[in-house]
């Protein structure tokens, strides 16, 4: 076994209001800032023993699709490093 | 014959909805989620609130306790069951009910009295109403703008299973009178196992009581006296 991290971002799907980001957008505009759009993500980092890159990333995606991830208003990615 | 409301920590509508079912001469009693639905359950309410202090989504943690398989396993068997609320989001987040219901397009907190109309009159929830009936209700949420990709809603409008959209007073569905940017200003839907699951945000078990002054919510919770 395999010491990984696996690291799953979730982001809402283009086109899903994100009303959170929206403020947070004013909110930096108001401070003199300037921008375009502001996209945010929710990131969690998954400490986690398995065989294989491959298998950590397959853990991975399980727990985007069962838990950290709403399908119906999100995309996510995995990416998975070995850990030292 | 009991209707079971399920209490998760953080649940806060919970005896709220059990005063409401028993002023209406329904039995009904609080389930805590750990210890699984009783045998004698005729009906099922996920009840309002912050279950798990809407940690990750709201609903998120709640729609993955073992209580939920019992709760899938007796919607099959056709056991009626209401999500209102936190309970709405945790339908959704448990695939009791399609869509889903995320942060308000006001990014607040919303604590308000709203009118809806009934869209499907023909429903357990709803046939002690008219079609096109203007009712109030309350809603108290920071989650409750419905979303759901374009082909899903145009399949659940083509098959009537909108139970109420926000109005305004006259039943005008408008920008308006949309509290929270739901999409077509949903409401309340029901579910793909067939009409007795249903989901809402807003609260009719707290429009039930005569004290209250407005009873607009009754007849949603006397389906479960059928």
């Amino acid at each position: 076994m395999t010491a990984f991290t696996a690291t799953v971002e979730v982001r809402l799907k283009r086109g899903v209001l994100d009303p959170e980001a929206e403020t947070t957008a004013r909110a930096l505009e108001r401070l003199g800032f300037e921008l375009e759009e502001l996209r945010s993500a929710d990131r969690f980092e998954v400490d986690m023993d398995a065989a294989s890159a491959e298998d950590a990333r397959e853990r991975a995606t399980d727990m985007a699709e069962r838990l950290l991830a709403n399908p119906t208003i999100h995309d996510y990615d995995v990416s998975v490093e070995e850990r030292t | 014959m009991t209707v079971a409301v399920v209490q998760f920590g953080g649940s806060n509508c919970d005896r709220d909805t059990v005063q409401a079912l028993e002023s209406l001469g329904i039995d009904a009693d609080l389930v805590w989620h750990e210890d699984g639905l009783p045998a004698d359950t005729s009906g099922i309410v996920i009840p309002g609130g912050f279950s798990y202090g809407d940690y990750l989504r709201a609903g998120a943690m709640a729609a993955r306790s073992p209580v939920m398989a019992a709760v899938r396993e007796a919607a099959d068997g056709g056991t009626p069951v209401l999500g209102i609320c936190n309970g709405a989001q945790i339908g959704c987040e448990a695939s009791l009910t399609p869509g889903a219901f995320t942060t308000n397009e006001s990014a607040r907190f919303q604590c308000e009295r709203v009118h809806l109309r009934v869209e499907n009159g023909d429903t357990p929830w709803t046939r002690r109403y008219d079609e096109g009936e203007v009712v109030e209700f309350p809603i108290a949420h920071g989650e409750g703008r419905y979303e759901i990709d374009d082909d899903r809603l145009a399949d659940l409008e083509a098959d009537d299973r909108v139970l109420f959209r926000y109005c305004d007073d006259e039943g005008n569905v408008t920008a308006e009178a949309n509290p929270n940017g739901s999409k077509h200003s949903v409401a309340g839907v029901t579910g793909e196992r067939g009409d007795h699951v249903a989901v809402l945000m807003p609260h009719p078990e707290r429009v039930t009581l005569a004290d209250i002054g407005i009873t607009d919510g009754r007849g949603v919770l006397q389906a479960f006296g059928d």
